[in-house]
């Protein structure tokens, strides 16, 4: 079974039914009276589309994400902005679907309508949560987790947190992976080590638990006390992304981008 | 200029192509300054503040003090516009961490203004690869940064994508064509998610072949793309005609629905068209397309010299 599976199981407390079957949606208890929504891609082997068989983001991904994002916006609309539920991407991704189907309907313009609904959950107030289980790849990525307002990831060999896989960022740079491998030693956003990624400044918790492949009752409620203590975060924080360049690390490993933006915030009359 | 040949002075839709002012092979600066009204352009964050991608170096690239993205704000027909210009020619129009930070910090900054009653649109000039590999997860986390910030103001204002080629828009930033309000396209530009290449070598040669440049343009080329409700206008690779085609997309202002909230029309592309056999349509074009690699390459006829949907799409 996948980990997005399995720490989607591990995780809710109703399995809701969902138009999409590579699409997984529940209803969970985080404990202390926090509810959330629960979403993941998981496999299907029988995906319309064969290139997205895998636990890819693919057309019908992206769509069936953005549906269930949207449906959680509209039953919570009625209420205060910062009584709306959370919204809990457990990922586990290994990248979006690669395929000539997918290039002829515009894959770009279903991812968009994933990321265009994250983010108008978060704000409108929903804390949005990425918890990375696996990989966490490419576009895949982008539609699924980094529109969060907080990332979480599991302190594990396993996850792999990168632009592309490793292969193909090798191929792609003109690199062997040896290569590869060895740059990433001094060029942190290279590193295919969850460690190693959560120096960047926006990672906010690594989870450290027994088992990741089959997570024990103390996984899983570390687990939800580490979700529930980013929802409260969420909520006191602001609603843009403005926070992954507000922590310690990213004041060190990010200092680029925050010297750009000052410059350009004080030219621009 | 040299004296019009007869060939052709003697045909009329050959007029507009022997005057053209080429945008394709303008670089991303020149482009974003000629889309704007004249002398109306300033550069914000330039290459004389030297601020360069810190990662380039340890891997023995040469960075530029740019890197590689224009911020330029100014007029387009009278009204306040910043261009955003992505160029091509620098590591494959790659966002990296720095141009990321730019094109994110300039979209809010436009958002800001807005908010505060000065509106401002914006224009995404999309010549790029999509995320930069040599800077890996925080590549990655520009792009997601860019599209947050661009959905901030796309509420508010217009955020045009033009695509003039000749790399065209691939990869993550593609996204940001899915989102703006409304795309423009050159007849040399393409857009797409995965490129040819990376389709061919994940999954083979039948599913994609890219020494097929027919296959390439019938996917990812502007009359296949405009065919299907994926852009807005096709124009000639002028300057004028770019422009113009700007200033018609902005002027036609935010519309109640954008294209990536039409979850419905997106899902009923999708849908099984004739009684549950695996087959899909595309719109537009009225082709049936099966599931499975190894066909016949989409046919699409090529367009007009320039076409513009109304304000109302």
């Amino acid at each position: 079974m996948s980990r997005s599976q399995t720490w989607f199981d591990a995780l809710s407390t109703q399995t809701l039914p969902s138009p999409y079957r590579s699409i997984a949606i529940a209803d969970s208890d985080l404990g202390s009276g926090t509810p959330a929504r629960l979403l993941a891609v998981v496999p299907d082997p029988d995906n319309e589309f064969p290139r997205a068989r895998h636990g890819e983001v693919g057309l019908l991904e992206g769509i069936g994400l953005a549906h269930a994002i949207r449906e959680v916006i509209e039953l919570d609309s009625s209420l205060a902005d910062d009584q709306r539920r959370s919204i809990v991407a457990v990922v586990d991704i290994p990248s979006q679907a690669y395929g000539r189907l997918e290039e002829q309907f515009g894959e770009h313009l279903y991812i968009a309508a994933a990321v265009d609904a994250y983010a108008a959950a978060r704000v409108a107030g929903h804390p949005v949560i990425a918890l990375v289980v696996g990989s966490a790849i490419s576009g895949g990525f982008l539609a699924h987790g980094l529109q969060a307002s907080q990332i979480l990831a599991l302190d594990d060999d396993k996850i792999e947190i990168q632009a592309i896989h490793k292969p193909a960022a090798a191929r792609i740079t003109l690199r062997t992976i040896a290569e590869l491998d060895e740059l990433a030693k001094i060029v942190t956003p290279l590193s295919f080590d969850v460690r190693e990624w959560a120096t960047l400044g926006y990672c906010d918790g690594l989870l450290k638990v027994s088992n990741p492949d089959q997570p024990t009752g103390a996984d899983v409620s570390l687990a939800s006390g580490a979700l529930r203590d980013a929802v409260a975060r969420a909520r006191l924080g602001q609603r843009d992304l403005t926070n992954r360049l507000q922590s310690a690390q990213a004041q060190h490993a990010r200092r680029a981008s925050l010297q750009a933006r000052r410059r350009l915030t004080e030219q621009w009359a | 200029m040299s004296d019009i040949p007869p060939s052709v002075a003697e045909r009329p839709e050959l007029q507009a192509l022997w005057h053209r002012h080429s945008f394709v092979e303008l670089d991303a600066r020149a482009r974003a300054f000629s889309l704007l009204d004249e002398d109306t352009g300033q550069e914000y964050c330039d290459p004389f503040d030297r601020i360069e991608s810190p990662w380039l170096e340890p891997q023995g690239l040469v960075p530029e003090s740019d890197d590689g993205l224009v911020v330029v704000k100014g007029l387009l027909a009278g009204e306040s516009c910043v261009v955003i210009g992505i160029e091509g020619a620098f590591q494959g129009g790659s966002i990296g961490e720095v141009s990321g930070a730019k094109a994110a910090c300039a979209l809010q900054l436009a958002a800001r203004d807005a908010r505060t009653g000065q509106p401002i649109s914006a224009v995404l000039l999309l010549e790029t690869g999509g995320v930069r590999l040599q800077e890996g997860t925080l590549g990655l986390n520009a792009v997601a940064e860019i599209l947050s910030a661009l959905l901030e103001l796309r509420g508010m204002r217009p955020v045009i994508g033009v695509v003039a080629g000749p790399l065209g828009s691939y990869g993550g930033m593609s996204i940001v064509a899915g989102l703006c309000t409304r795309v423009v396209l050159t007849h040399e530009g393409r857009l797409g998610f995965n490129g040819a290449q990376v389709i061919e070598s994940e999954a083979g040669i039948a599913e994609f072949d890219s020494s097929d440049h027919a296959l390439i343009w019938s996917v990812n080329g502007p009359a296949q793309r405009y065919a299907t409700g994926l852009a807005d206008a096709v124009v000639l690779d002028d300057v004028p005609a770019v422009r113009q085609a700007v200033i018609t997309a902005v002027a036609a202002g935010v519309p109640e629905h954008h294209r990536s909230e039409e979850l419905d029309v997106l899902a009923a592309r999708l849908s099984p068209s004739d009684g549950g056999q695996a087959r899909f349509s595309l719109p537009g074009l009225g082709i049936p397309v099966a599931p499975s690699p190894g066909q016949d390459s989409l046919a699409a006829s090529h367009p007009g010299s320039a076409q513009q949907r109304g304000a109302e799409s």
